[in-house]
């Protein structure tokens, strides 16, 4: 799977990501620039976490005109895969690339720990490895990730099955304690109507092994990688 | 200006003149307490500061400790007390920003964050507004630069009232041959200026922070400088990059007394002069003078030492990071620092009188009486009193600090904030490190010595409480104003204590910074030493949690508990005035009993092990089961002492562990060994903390007090 990490001034869970899908899983990773203007030769492309341009505007909101983001649309319209982590969700939706909002947290705090996550659908590029209804453990760390669509884009979510993700409890229940931010039923991340293109407020590459408290997160990574295969074959 | 009459004497007769006014300026920023520890100098000397872990002790951006594998750990710690009791969120982030660029100027990247933090009681307002601010401050910082905050404490106190403590610590890794040092030592080196415009903003920070609070110090918030994690984030990566470059000779940060201090720090270390134009120097602002130029203290700068002929090359990465590089000045061979402004020389001082002349001063010292401990009144009902303890602002679970900080970003965290000691892996290698800051204030302000020594004790035992080993030390000393008397004398105390704790562990100091005048309208802190330590853990699989891990286990008590509870936070809950006797550390039992700790967790004998710490003995069980979510059943237990200091007191050197049952012998014969005390407490498991027939909590209700919010 070969994968392109863009990285804007001020991202910095590039890293992280690069960790996860080039030493754990062991798939060829490259950075790209935010000034780069082609991804040909990529499959998947990460939008990771961070605060682009210090996020001192509303989060993403300068980072969508950084050239490389034509570069991301084009690459989404192809039908290659888009994943936004965190700061790379709130860049998407900047860039019209999904819909919505994400509001300050409920809490008005920032909030760093572990949630779980319902897979709401099992269909879409980075969850083929999951079963409906399964659970995820994988930590947040975020202070805008209030999940946010008027109430006709929420219903035609909704409807077609563009939910990816919802914080629940552990035993997979979507309750209000299980909601960290205050997202709109309880939202964690979508997908484009095509679904290769998700948007995530957790972290997936920061669970991606026991030693650091989980590998939840894998699912995540490895469903993309067979996607991609299913598609060449 | 901070400067006394006789010093300003000194001046005049090591330049056979008057200075000017820039010239003052810079002597004053320069001979400031906060710059050229002229009080605290000589007390120092007396630290350890050496051993074969040592790649870089004090006087550096910060210190550098060996960890195999070619690699070292770079760390230091800083106070922001005097910002931050100004303008708490800024004053809290430039502390994290200022403490990040001493890591990076060694080439380190920055991979965690530490803060000690004191304040006064929450139920007042100010207190609240500077808790939170500086909390926000902290997070706000960090979680935008991408380094993880994963340790440290908070205590309350009425001492800290409109004085607080804002120590921040950073750690940071490097390869040894890449290590660098702010040491220009080559003749004709071009000097760039790189990151932020210079503005206003901290001019006589240094100065500020070497005189008392009072209610004048409000319109002194220009001293407080503002941050900008953003900008700071894309310095680091260009100086990680710069810092990979041939031809770079020396990074420094500026911090307190900004160009001033980082010019002439360069150059001194590197035995060599320096000339610098000021009009090259880009501005936030129009119509500063050079005066305002050399001594402002605008955060997110860095001076970058090359040889001329690589300069295009440092330049090219500069421009990579959208950042600009002014070359400011150059390194010459005159001894001595020269400004030039629009061509004309505004001040020209030799770099021995500016660094290096300011006349250390010893105070008066007085030490008071020590009173013994009275006596206390005997303990009533200890499930009430341990809900009521364990619910205190001192002992409360810190998540709902430490959920508001990042704590994982560089996936290296395997035990974040809430333990006793945080526990990250060194990418690459099978190890990881240990980090712990520690100063329990009330012990120092009973005693001095023996509080300062139970510092240094109880960050050991809380990194070898995780398996690490303790390597060595960076120190933060926030006390009150040094020309009283009874402030000096705890100082002085302290140090000794400081330097006897570190001899006996074979623990270097190889960093810290010194914070004296915490001051407020005549009223002077508790005396406050950080100890910041880092340890290694040569096998993380080895490592040891500090939580509960099975049903079966059981729990026992290393160490040895006294009749003490001066000092205790039992004492405060119960109102009772601070005296008496804190608890006193043995350094050769403590010696033992860590040996003890990293023989048994070597061998893979202890499940679980805990530092016995402030609350005493059944908040450490409570604790431990808490982490682990996990009961305990405990027959009535008895120790050789009253059952208030049993259950209570706060006696040193004691950790409890949980073992598997048929490891019992093993752990015997290693306690045997070491010869550490053992005492058996009870069996994990169960809904209930259960103690005897007179303790029987639900684990949910005590959790529930636990975690009462802020």
């Amino acid at each position: 799977m070969r994968t392109g990490i863009v990285v804007f001034p001020g991202t910095w869970s590039d890293r992280d990501c690069s960790h996860a899908v080039g030493e754990i899983l062991g798939e060829p990773v490259r950075y790209v620039d935010h000034r780069a203007r082609t991804l040909d030769d990529l499959e998947l492309v990460i939008l990771p976490g961070g605060f682009s341009y210090g996020d001192y505007l509303r989060c993403g909101a300068i980072a969508r005109f950084a050239p490389v983001m034509e570069a991301v649309a084009d690459f989404a319209n192809r039908g290659g895969l888009v994943l936004g982590i965190c700061n790379g969700f709130q860049i998407l939706q900047e860039a019209r690339l999904l819909p919505g909002a994400l509001l300050r947290n409920a809490s008005c705090e920032f909030r760093c720990e572990w949630v779980h996550l319902r897979v709401e659908q099992s269909d879409c590029a980075f969850t083929l490895d999951c079963r409906p209804g399964q659970v995820l453990r994988i930590p947040i760390s975020h202070g805008e990730g209030n999940f946010f669509a008027d109430a006709a884009t929420l219903e035609s979510l909704e409807r077609a099955g563009r939910v990816v993700f919802r914080y629940c409890a552990a035993d997979g229940r979507v309750t209000a304690a299980a909601n960290p931010n205050g997202s709109l039923r309880n939202v964690a991340g979508i997908s484009n109507a095509r679904g290769n293109v998700i948007g995530m407020m957790p972290h997936p590459e920061r669970a991606c092994e026991a030693l650091l408290g989980g590998e939840d997160g894998l699912a995540i990574f490895r469903s993309a990688v067979h996607a991609l295969t299913r598609v060449a074959v | 200006m901070a400067l006394e009459e006789d010093e300003y004497g000194t001046i005049v007769r090591a330049l056979g003149r008057d200075p000017n006014d820039l010239e003052l300026g810079m002597l004053g920023a320069l001979w400031s307490e906060h710059c050229s520890y002229k009080t605290s100098k000589a007390l120092l000397r007396q630290l350890p500061t050496e051993g074969p872990q040592v790649l870089q002790g004090p006087g550096e951006n910060a210190g550098a400790v060996d960890i195999g594998d070619g690699l070292a750990v770079v760390f230091k710690i800083e106070s922001h007390n005097h910002p931050s009791a100004i303008e708490p969120y800024q004053g809290a982030a430039t502390g994290v920003g200022g403490i990040l660029r001493d890591v990076f100027a060694m080439g380190a990247r920055p991979i965690a964050i530490l803060n000690a933090l004191r304040f006064g009681p929450l139920d007042e307002g100010r207190n609240r507004h500077l808790f939170q601010g500086v909390v926000a401050g902290i997070g706000g910082y960090g979680n935008c630069f991408g380094c993880p905050t994963v340790g440290g404490e908070v205590y309350f106190d009425r001492g800290y009232a409109d004085n607080p403590i804002v120590n921040a610590m950073c750690v940071g890794l490097v390869a040894q041959s890449r290590l660098r040092r702010a040491k220009a030592d080559h003749t004709g080196d071009v000097v760039l200026l790189v990151g932020a415009d210079t503005g206003r903003d901290g001019i006589h920070g240094a100065t500020f922070a070497s005189v008392e609070m009072d209610e004048r110090s409000a319109s002194r918030r220009p001293a407080v400088q503002v941050g900008n994690p953003f900008l700071e984030k894309l310095l680091c990566e260009a100086c990680l990059q710069l810092n990979e470059l041939d031809g770079v000779t020396a990074i420094q940060d500026l911090g307190a007394a900004g160009l001033t201090s980082a010019a002439s720090e360069l150059a001194y270390r590197g035995r060599r002069g320096i000339d610098l134009d000021v009009d090259r120097v880009s501005r936030r602002e129009q119509g500063m003078s050079a005066y305002e130029v050399m001594l402002s203290e605008s955060q997110e700068r860095m001076l970058v030492v090359v040889r001329p002929q690589a300069e295009a090359a440092a330049r090219q990465i500069v421009d990579h990071f959208e950042l600009h590089a002014d070359r400011v000045g150059s390194i010459t061979s005159t001894g001595r620092i020269r400004i030039r402004d629009a061509g004309a020389i505004v001040a020209d001082l030799p770099l021995k009188t500016l660094v290096d002349g300011v006349p250390l001063r010893s105070p008066a010292a007085a030490f008071p009486d020590k009173p013994p401990s009275p006596v206390w009144p005997a303990v009533d009902e200890p499930e009430a009193i341990l809900l009521d303890l364990i619910a205190r602002p001192n002992l409360r679970s810190r998540r709902p600090i430490y959920r508001t900080y990042d704590h994982q970003v560089q996936d290296n965290t395997v035990f974040g904030p809430g333990f006793d000691a945080a526990l990250l892996r060194v990418p690459g290698t099978g190890k990881a490190l240990a980090l712990t800051t520690d100063g329990n204030p009330w012990y120092v302000a009973l005693d001095p010595y023996e509080g300062t020594k139970a510092a240094v004790a109880e960050a050991a035992r809380n990194i070898a409480c995780t398996g690490a080993r303790p390597m060595a030390v960076t120190n933060c000393l926030n006390f009150g104003n040094p020309e009283r008397p009874q402030v000096f004398g705890q100082l002085q105390e302290s140090m000794r204590g400081m330097a006897d704790a570190c001899r006996a562990f074979e623990l270097p100091v190889v960093s810290g910074n010194v914070s004296l005048y915490n001051e407020t309208s005549e009223r002077n802190i508790p005396p406050t030493p950080v100890i910041g330590m880092v340890g290694l853990l040569d096998d993380v699989s080895a490592r040891c949690p500090a939580g509960f891990q099975e049903d079966g286990d059981l729990v026992f008590l290393l160490g040895e508990t006294r009749e003490e509870l001066a000092g205790s936070e039992y004492l405060r809950l119960l109102g009772a005035k601070l005296e008496g006797r804190p608890p006193m550390v043995s350094l050769e039992m403590e010696r033992r009993l860590q040996a003890a700790l990293l023989d048994s967790i070597g061998r893979g004998v202890l499940r679980c092990a805990h530092d016995v710490a402030d609350g005493g003995l059944l908040v450490a069980l409570a604790e431990s089961a808490l982490f682990g979510g996990r009961g305990l059943r405990c027959p009535a237990i008895v120790g050789p002492v009253s059952r208030e200091a049993f259950y209570f007191g706060e006696s040193q050197g004691r950790v409890i562990v949980s073992v598997l049952p048929r490891r019992v012998p093993e752990l015997q014969k290693l306690m045997a060994h070491h010869h550490v005390p053992l005492h058996a407490i009870g069996v994990v498991g169960g809904e209930d903390f259960q103690v005897g027939s007179e303790i029987r909590l639900p684990l949910d209700t005590l959790r529930a007090a636990w975690e009462t919010p802020f």
